[in-house]
């Protein structure tokens, strides 16, 4: 550390170590998890043997991939309302090329990476070059994305939902890779945790250790101060919507070779998840703090909450009710803890 | 040939036109639209120099900065940096020919450690490959010598540098433009949001910066603080330049009755003085 270079300082004895935690921005997040993981753990024996944990893995992995490129958005201070319907488009346009090419599903599986990437490039350079509010600009690509993804799918395949690709080529190794089950110590985990647990590394290295990650910090934190000393803002911007867009391809690859057919409806409404799971993290919501394993924790606390109501035997319609208080809660916290690390300072 | 420093050999001063300027404005427009923001204006600043450029509200301070710093071109006239005609297109391509600019709320990212900030755009790097990674221990060993070089004795470089007064962070952008070789430092209103004591504290910084062989565009609407330190005043006054003096023409009555709008003082204090009683 470099703490003890610097330590010829005798002031910066004072600054203990619980001060540096209380200074993190995953750590309200982490208590609030905590906090959870004991409640569940209590009401519902099922909840904490070896297969439930897995259950809740695999249900945060799915809103964790998606927020952790939220969470990093959110710090560079913006949003995307077009995340939830986005990993649905990628999905369907992996399915309906490759069954329309009765090409390999590796094909379909490649173009759709392209296409998700432009639609995130199309986010973030309409943000850059109109200057309108990235809620509203969003909020335009999540409309259109939503009409597009049922006007396709009805004009291609007659119904809401894609037909099955089961019996195409590749389906069978794009599956291993994006929808297997891998079994460790006789429980079975889905393998979209270890995309979640590798995409929160790479975040996490990308924001605390590179260049771009300083860059994320003052685009959110200052976008005319980090103008101003030559931070490139605009390609900044840019590569945070389409970091959506790589996560969403991941997500939406899932989604497809998990269940083999998509429903083109799906989506709605998962976008405010990915952003509560980053706020409930840490993250502040005008940009410049956070943390990608704050997203994490957030996305965890979700995947205890919805499996432990199930566990325990509850109605999940409360579910709704559980997460709003969560967001609160959290947020509270987070508010509370932020002001204590400061006027210690 | 620059009207100035025509100005500055009718004049007779010690001032040898062989030198060249770091930077050069001769006769300088900017229109937005059919609104003149700024029209005929010519300065120049030499290495070892404080440039001052005052003026009120509207005068066309902003403007001026804009041009020097990258972010807004000039539409008539020529801008010279270091004897070469430039158009710098963006703020990065004015900072790489060794102009760097501090303005005065925009100087720093609030929320961002001291040392981020600190490097934020020019981010040393170690490693090779996908494992290039900041280096985090120069970055922060430096930023606690460079503002400690400065009489910036920090308890903490991982503060966020918001916890810092206005007048450090001033500090710590000069020191960090100072670190990264600028040769022009354009100083936008440095001391106007300061009091007595801090405002003294940044000056002391920019005539350090001075002395360190930089040449200084100082804007400010405080000539007590402009006398304290420049060589060279100019004056900006609704877009048009009404004046430029080098020190040893203009006295601070002087440049005080000129920038508090001359005649127009004298009238207000006739009327202020009708009112009273």
């Amino acid at each position: 550390m470099t703490a003890t270079a610097l330590a010829v300082d005798e002031r910066l004895l004072r600054t203990s170590p619980l001060r540096r935690l209380l200074g993190r921005p995953e750590l309200g997040s982490v208590v609030g998890a905590l906090a959870v993981f004991l409640f569940f753990a209590l009401v519902a024996d099922s909840f904490v043997r070896a297969a439930g944990l897995s259950t809740v893995l695999y249900a945060a992995s799915t809103i964790g991939i998606m927020a952790v490129p939220v969470a990093l958005l959110m710090i560079g201070g913006e949003f995307d309302l077009s995340a939830g319907v986005m990993v649905t488009s990628s999905a369907l346009i992996s399915s309906m090329l490759s069954f329309q090419m009765t090409a390999n599903v590796w094909v379909g599986v490649g173009v759709s990476l392209l296409v998700t990437l432009a639609i995130g490039f199309f986010n973030g350079f309409m943000l850059t070059r109109t200057g309108l509010p990235s809620f509203i600009i969003t909020l335009g690509t999540f409309l259109m994305l939503t009409g597009t993804n049922l006007g396709f799918t009805k004009l291609i395949s007659g119904t809401v939902s894609t037909k099955t690709i089961a019996d195409m080529e590749g389906f069978a190794s794009a599956r291993a890779v994006f929808a297997s089950v891998l079994t460790v110590g006789g429980v079975d985990f889905k393998i979209t945790i270890l995309w979640w647990l590798g995409l929160v590394a790479l975040a996490s290295w990308i924001l605390l250790r590179t260049r771009v990650g300083n860059w994320i910090f003052a685009v959110g934190g200052g976008k005319d101060a980090a103008r101003a000393v030559g931070v490139p803002v605009d390609r900044t911007r840019i590569g945070l919507y389409m970091g959506v867009s790589l996560a969403a391809w991941i997500a939406g690859q899932h989604l497809l070779f998990s269940f083999d057919v998509v429903q083109s409806g799906e989506g709605v409404g998962k976008e405010l998840t990915y952003i509560i799971a980053a706020v409930i993290g840490g993250c502040l919501i005008t940009g410049g703090y956070g943390s990608a394993i704050g997203s994490a924790v957030g996305a965890l606390i979700f995947g205890m909450t919805d499996k432990g109501i199930v566990f325990a035997e509850w109605n999940p319609d409360w579910f709704k009710f559980f997460l709003g208080a969560m967001l609160l809660l959290a947020t509270l916290l987070n508010a509370w803890v932020r002001k204590r690390a400061e006027a210690t300072k | 040939m620059t009207r100035i420093s025509e100005m500055g050999e009718a004049a007779g001063t010690m001032r040898t036109t062989a030198r060249t300027a770091l930077v050069e404005l001769d006769d300088v427009s900017k229109y937005y639209g059919n609104v003149r923001a700024l029209e005929g204006v010519s300065l120049e600043v030499h290495a070892g120099e404080i440039t001052c450029v005052l003026g009120d509200n509207g005068a066309g301070k902003s403007t001026l900065i804009k041009i020097i710093a990258g972010l807004h071109r000039h539409d008539a006239g020529t801008f010279r940096i270091e004897g070469e005609d430039a158009r710098p297109a963006s703020p990065r391509e004015a900072l790489d020919k060794g102009i760097a600019t501090v303005y005065q709320d925009l100087a720093t990212v609030p929320l961002m450690p001291v040392w981020r900030n600190f490097f934020l755009g020019s981010e040393p790097r170690k490693g090779r490959g996908p494992f290039k990674r900041l280096d985090v221990d120069l970055m922060r060993r430096t930023t606690h010598a460079e503002l400690l070089r400065m009489g910036i004795d920090l308890r903490d470089v991982d503060q966020p540098i918001g916890t810092l007064s206005g007048g450090e962070r001033q500090c710590v952008a000069i020191a960090r433009a100072v670190h990264f070789g600028a040769k022009v430092l354009v100083l936008d209103e440095p001391t106007a949001a300061l009091g007595v004591k801090q405002s003294g504290m940044v000056l002391k910084y920019v005539a350090a910066a001075r002395d360190a062989g930089l040449g200084v565009v100082l804007i400010t609407h405080n000539p007590h603080h402009a006398y304290l330190v420049g060589n060279r005043f100019v004056l900006l006054k609704r877009g048009t330049m009404t004046g430029s003096h080098t020190r040893d023409e203009i006295t601070l009555d002087e440049l005080t009755r000129q920038m508090a709008g001359g005649s127009e003082l004298d009238d207000l204090r006739h009327e202020l003085a009708g009112g009273a009683p």
